[in-house]
């Protein structure tokens, strides 16, 4: 007797899933709980939503949810990446969000058909260790990293979901010819594939490599716990497609159970409260105008300024970005 | 007498057939959904991904990577085994220990701390003012996956060497030849099936490896078949590089099959078995010593050294309630499944072992295949199949304890196919010529004589679970959290004093698991 119970109780927490509340959000979060949990549990606290969330990857989570399908228990998806947004739109999996949500941010990062919305902004930065690389020698484009002086001193992450966002707005800032050539000739100058941004800026500090193309956010984290950190980075001049600026964001499926839980969500996320966690925990760029960002970064309206003229949406390219990256022996 | 050793799948008892038959379906599953997912892909953009130079050139990196790692990990184990069973060398128990506990290291926190090392602006620099270079590419990869991959062959041969009959080394003596020849003629044809299994597993290690080769920026085929799923979306063409990776996998199970064929190692004289000789080694106790120091300095010390030290820069950081959670998410995880793996590893091992054919030598293997498929493939497979079948399943304890079961299983087949060969048929069979049915003479007279390898076993599932990542991501209840998914989470944000905190714990929780496990070799 004891023992059937026991059998029934380990099977009931082994095999049944919580049963759901009244108010309750489910999110898969490609953003790392080490960044977002507290914005998450101020929600909790301000609305009694409860949040159930499904930290991941932002690609795998993405992979995860096509494989769903609409069996998928998510109500809402937050990505690290503009590109898999994008991937998750195109097939159909996000529903219309209230225009009134999308308005709120700057016109450059939003969503055309009005699927997913930007909650912060990720700049592209040129990372530089300032003891090898003299003021008067930075570059002022991106272009001019193609220069053979900069032979074997480069690090990037072709790998990486953000380079490869940058690329597809590199190519339809400047055609695809272009962007092909830049490519190439950084391969053969030698530049250093990293997995990610967190090694480029480790190998900067390093002495392996002088300069990284990189996000702005990872160095601001390494000079808070070290002062010293020997690297240093600068946007380029005004329009360069070296200042790219990606946003991470967030969308609701179709499928989703708590339509107007998910929402409130993201209106809080959008709201002054959520921005200033974004730019003063996580160094991340607020998209809301009237929230003045983290004294370490740009005024949004500067970083605007001198950002190229690219709609995030037009981004959807990731198959030629890869196609491109391929040809020239990167992926 | 009744054989036991009887050739033909008929004479195998249906204890043995149905996990074996569990097994087998639970793999087949990922590998159906792997075939259905390729064949949606067109012929051209396959010559594109695919079929093209790149695809030759990482396959050759793979195979010369994996060579490697097998010689240097043999290299080390050999003599760390062999010091830490048969010599008279002091302090042999907490060597074992910490000739272990590199495995609690995850491969990813390994790359990371010796790149953090390294350079002049690394911990070594910071802390003694000695820059030592940076590793990197082959080099690099090569020394990571040896410091953490050598406890697997290590384990494997430190059980066989203590299993080996050490009459058959005084018969070898008692002609006359020097130790030299004896170890090399008698102890290591002993430790054949140990080395095997170990170098197996390695091998399979290597071959599935994302974590110290894209740090290390070496690309092999695991790596392309990772970028293919998370940089392109791609389901497709993910799962031709994973078929071939299986492919890969099966050649070289059956490399190990064609090495094991007719071996047959078990005691065969009479009388109760003697205590194993201690060889004395004189002025080589030194040298001994400082190998022992120096490998436990470079897997062990280093590394660690580097996470404390992560740790120590922000007083601040320690996070209990988050430790706790994840500590008993991770324990609620690695414990069932590493006796799970153990359990089904028994019959699986056994039907290979005693009988031994074309098709049970297969059936033994499927558990490899299980290990092969990678990881990343085999959860989206589960989540195919969990929605589609049993929706009710989805995102369940259950689910991600049977994933990881299936998937570990592999690393509990060595150490108890090591000990079944070890293990004399005859005691069974007299327990069965006494009058006990087969199952209950097996559970008297054979199972006590594999309990080594039952610990080995479980001591290797529950280390590598605990840095499991990817079947964790994707197929746990949500909400759930492990000490490995924080590591994770904050390193990647190059969060190092919050990721060090949980990175211990991986090491701490895993150190004791194993030492428990230990002491549970004595007892009885």
């Amino acid at each position: 007797m004891i023992m059937t119970r026991t059998l029934l109780t380990l099977f009931m927490t082994l095999f049944l899933s919580m049963p759901l509340d009244a108010q309750e959000l489910i999110l898969y979060s490609g953003r790392s709980k080490s960044l977002v949990e507290p914005i998450i549990e101020a929600f909790e606290k301000e609305t009694g939503i409860r949040v159930r969330v499904r930290y991941g990857d932002t690609s795998q989570l993405a992979i995860a949810l096509l494989e769903e399908g609409r069996r998928s228990p998510a109500d809402l998806f937050w990505a690290q990446d503009g590109g898999a947004l994008g991937v998750l739109s195109n097939h159909d999996m996000f529903s219309r969000l209230p225009q009134a949500l999308i308005n709120k941010t700057p016109a450059l990062f939003q969503s055309g058909n009005g699927t997913w919305v930007a909650t912060s902004g990720r700049a592209r930065v040129v990372a530089y260790n300032p003891y090898r690389v003299p003021e008067h020698e930075l570059p002022e484009s991106i272009y001019d990293l193609a220069d053979p002086k900069w032979a074997n001193r480069i690090g990037w992450a072709p790998q990486n979901a953000s380079f490869q966002t940058f690329i597809s707005a590199m190519v339809a800032l400047d055609g695809r010819e272009k962007v092909k050539q830049w490519l190439t000739a950084l391969r053969t100058n030698g530049a250093k594939s990293y997995r990610s941004n967190v090694p480029i800026i480790q190998a900067i500090a390093a002495n392996e490599i002088d300069l990284g193309i990189t996000n702005h956010y990872y160095l601001i984290r390494f000079k808070q716990s070290d002062g010293n950190f020997p690297v240093e980075q600068i946007f380029l001049r005004e329009g360069d497609p070296a200042n790219f600026v990606n946003i991470a964001g967030a969308g609701i499926l179709t499928t989703a159970r708590n339509k107007t839980e998910a929402e409130k969500f993201i209106d809080f996320l959008l709201s002054p409260r959520g921005q200033k966690f974004f730019t003063n925990q996580v160094f991340e760029y607020p998209v809301l105008d009237p929230v003045t960002p983290n004294p370490v970064l740009l005024p949004l309206p500067e970083l605007l300024e001198i950002m190229p003229r690219i709609n995030i949406d037009r981004l959807d390219t990731l198959d030629d970005t890869l196609r491109l990256l391929r040809e020239v022996g990167l992926l | 007498m009744i054989s036991i050793t009887r050739k033909g799948i008929l004479a195998i008892p249906w204890y043995i057939l149905l996990p074996v038959v569990l097994v087998g379906t639970g793999v087949l599953v990922p590998l159906i959904y792997l075939l259905v997912r390729a064949f949606e892909a067109d012929a051209e953009t396959m010559s594109t991904i695919v079929f093209r130079w790149r695809t030759f050139n990482l396959f050759l990196n793979t195979i010369i990577l994996t060579t490697g790692v097998l010689v240097t990990t043999t290299l080390l184990a050999l003599p760390l085994a062999w010091l830490t069973t048969r010599s008279d060398i002091k302090g042999k128990k907490i060597f074992t220990l910490l000739g272990i506990i590199p495995l609690a290291i995850p491969g990813y926190v390994m790359a990371y701390a010796l790149l953090g090392m390294s350079g002049p602006f690394g911990t070594s620099a910071e802390l003694f003012g000695v820059p030592i270079p940076r590793p990197a590419g082959y080099w690099g990869s090569l020394l990571a996956l040896t410091l953490y991959l050598t406890p697997y062959l290590f384990i494997n041969l430190r059980t066989a060497m203590l299993g080996i009959d050490p009459a058959l080394e005084e018969t070898a003596q008692s002609f006359g030849y020097p130790p030299r020849v004896v170890f090399f003629n008698t102890v290591l044809p002993q430790l054949k099936p140990a080395l095997y299994s170990g170098g197996l597993l390695v091998a399979l290690h290597v071959l599935g490896d994302f974590g110290v080769v894209s740090l290390m920026r070496f690309e092999t085929f695991s790596y392309a078949l990772f970028l293919q799923y998370t940089a392109a979306f791609d389901r497709i063409y993910a799962a031709w590089l994973a078929l071939f990776l299986i492919l890969m996998t099966v050649s070289l199970l059956f490399v190990d099959a064609r090495l094991l064929r007719g071996l047959r190692l078990s005691r065969s004289g009479r009388g109760a078995r003697r205590h194993r000789r201690i060889v004395p080694l004189g002025s080589w106790k030194l040298p001994a010593y400082y190998f022992i120091g120096v490998f436990v300095f470079a897997s062990l010390i280093a590394p660690i050294g580097t996470i404390v030290f992560w740790f120590l820069s922000q007083s601040d950081a320690i996070n209990l309630p988050g430790l706790r959670s994840a500590t008993a998410g991770s324990l609620s995880v690695s414990v069932p499944s590493a006796v799970f793996a153990a359990l089904l590893a028994i019959p699986l091992a056994y039907l290979g072992v005693r009988f031994p054919s074309a098709i049970s030598r297969a059936f033994e293997r499927v558990a490899y295949v299980g290990y092969a498929i990678p990881p990343l493939a085999f959860a989206l497979s589960l989540i195919f199949f969990t929605l589609q079948a049993a929706p009710f399943l989805y995102q369940t304890l259950g689910i991600l304890i049977y994933a990881f079961t299936l998937h570990y299983l592999a690393e509990a087949m060595g150490p108890i196919r090591s000990a079944l060969y070890q293990a004399p048929p005859q005691i069974e069979e007299a327990a069965r010529s006494f009058g006990y049915r087969p199952f209950a003479a097996f559970f008297k007279a054979t199972l006590p004589l594999l309990k080594k390898g039952i610990i080995a076993s479980m001591a290797f599932v529950f280390l590598s679970a605990m840095k499991e990542l990817p079947l964790t991501f994707l197929l746990s209840p949500i909400g759930f959290e492990t000490l490995a998914l924080n590591v994770w989470s904050y390193t990647i944000e190059a969060m190092f004093a919050d990721a060090a905190q949980y990175a211990l714990g991986v090491v701490i929780v895993s150190g004791v698991f194993v030492f428990l496990l230990l002491r549970q070799e004595k007892v009885g």
